[in-house]
């Protein structure tokens, strides 16, 4: 579904991402991992053609995304970060969506379980400039899932938000992972990893360690949990290099 | 495109800072038409804090506004929109705001106290001015990620637009002062867009004879027809400049 060929890219002197060649379908949910700096979010922004790569072609279901934008219709993205214009309500930011992703002004095919879940509701009303920093992961989240997309790219979903609403969430990327949708995740909290990832794709300093499904990667390592096997693996690493 | 530029102005219609502007333009014009019993010197003052509250305002404020939306420009690239729409309502909607803040706080009371050709061509220059510095301002702000480097780049403009021109104008002109520099003065004005709205409002209050032979030759070449037309060209020239180079920047840019 989307194919990353050769991709390289680099701030100033500092190379973040270097020949990256990947290859995600349907129906993966896939946990995208690395230290800080690593080039997980730059990897993302280039997806969304936020980040330009230096060379390299990105295509989404067979087209290239190169000055292209309407692919950007099937992808429903939760930022790290999310800051919205401080006096607009959140009735008011969820009608802007609406507007700009669906002309027609049909309302039926929204996907408002997380609205509802999340009780937002309730705060309809009030200036984004107010929220907390977790109800703001929560209008994010809702954003990210409210077209039905084909594909999900989640910046760190879990941080900042509460318990309860963080397993709301969790049960929700399940949900549609299990109706085939396509979900890239980073994360750097492992137990949420283990439970959503059906691939684990481990990058570091820029470059791709690998790409592998879960499960083959528990019976290689011979490992359950996924903290362990990603130490494991730092280690041998380092001792190839000693 | 419209849609977006609609919330963008919900949202900076609400802000502290742009309500406070239009009450500051609004008090400034009712105590200065108040005040003075002879409307062309209400207009002069007028004139005088326009010149420089305008474009500060401006320039600050979008600048301001354009790092505090940066992280809804990056939820924006996410949709199905392109770099052009996402950009030209972010500017379209802060030039709406500012238009509308400039014209509740000066055009309306000048309207009321001196709808005369001479309160118009005031009303024009500040909206000129609005314009122009809010392009400017998209200038500065597309150079750089910093907040504190955009901010500076653009009360650097200011700065330099408000007052560097004139003295460098000044010290050019009193070097060369044994040339006839009339015909000169005229092409240094416009590179500066203040000056080409401070001269085109003193030449509608017959203030020129203060100003001796380079208000003579002004005088002429802005009563006439063509003079005033290639004043209003190179005035849509530098709203149309900054803001297509701005443009540019973005349309590459790593957000």
């Amino acid at each position: 579904m989307i194919q990353i060929t050769n991709i390289s890219k680099s701030f100033g002197k500092i190379q973040v991402l270097k020949n990256i060649n990947l290859y995600f379908e349907e129906g993966q949910s896939v946990a995208i991992i690395g230290p800080n700096g690593s080039g997980k979010t730059t990897l993302i922004k280039i997806l969304l053609g936020m980040v330009m790569p230096d060379c390299g072609e990105i295509y989404f279901e067979k087209k290239s995304i190169k000055n292209a934008f309407a692919y950007r219709n099937q992808i429903g993205y939760m930022p790290q970060i999310g800051n919205y214009p401080p006096n607009l309500k959140i009735s008011q930011l969820i009608d802007m969506m609406v507007d700009i992703r669906n002309s027609k002004q049909d309302h039926t095919f929204l996907d408002t379980e997380l609205i509802a879940l999340f009780n937002l509701k309730a705060i309809y009303g009030k200036p984004l400039g107010t929220l907390s920093g977790g109800t703001k992961q929560k209008v994010s989240a809702a954003l990210a899932f409210l077209f039905n997309p084909k594909v999900l790219i989640l910046d760190e979903p879990t941080a900042g938000l509460d318990p309860l609403s963080c397993e709301i969430l969790k049960e929700k990327i399940l949900k549609e992972r299990k109706n085939g949708k396509l979900i890239l995740i980073t994360s750097h909290i492992m137990a949420d990893l283990e439970e959503l990832a059906s691939h684990i794709l481990y990058l570091q300093e820029g470059e791709l360690q690998f790409f592998k499904e879960f499960d083959l990667l528990k019976t290689e390592v011979g490992e359950e949990r996924l903290n362990k096997i990603i130490a494991i693996l730092m280690q041998n690493q380092i001792r190839e290099l000693i | 495109m419209a849609k977006v530029i609609k919330y963008v102005v919900y949202d900076i219609i609400k802000n502290r800072f742009v309500i406070g502007y239009t009450l500051l333009l609004l008090a400034m014009s009712l105590s200065f038409f108040g005040f003075e019993s002879d409307p062309n010197k209400g207009l002069l003052s007028m004139l005088n804090i326009i010149l420089i509250v305008v474009p500060l305002v401006s320039i600050i404020f979008s600048t301001i506004h354009f790092y505090n939306s940066y992280e809804f420009l990056e939820l924006l690239s996410a949709q199905p929109m392109s770099r052009k729409t996402i950009f030209f309502s972010q500017y379209f909607g802060v030039c709406f705001s500012l238009t509308l803040a400039f014209l509740l706080g000066v055009g309306l009371p000048t309207y009321i106290f001196e709808g005369s050709i001479r309160g118009f061509t005031l009303i024009f220059s500040g909206l000129f001015l609005t314009l122009i510095f809010v392009s400017i301002a998209f200038f500065a702000s597309v150079f750089t990620r910093d907040k504190a480097k955009g901010i500076g780049i653009a009360l650097a403009l200011w700065f330099y637009f408000c007052l560097l021109f004139d003295g460098m104008v000044l010290s050019i002109l009193l070097c060369m002062s044994d040339y006839p520099m009339e015909k000169a003065s005229l092409v240094f004005t416009a590179f500066n867009p203040i000056d080409l709205a401070r001269i085109l409002v003193l030449m509608k209050l017959d203030v020129s004879a203060l100003m001796g032979i380079t208000g003579a030759v002004f005088q002429n070449f802005f009563s006439s027809n063509i003079g005033i037309s290639i004043a209003i060209f190179l005035l849509l020239l530098w709203i149309f400049l900054p803001v297509k180079i701005a443009f540019n920047l973005f349309n590459k840019k790593d957000l």
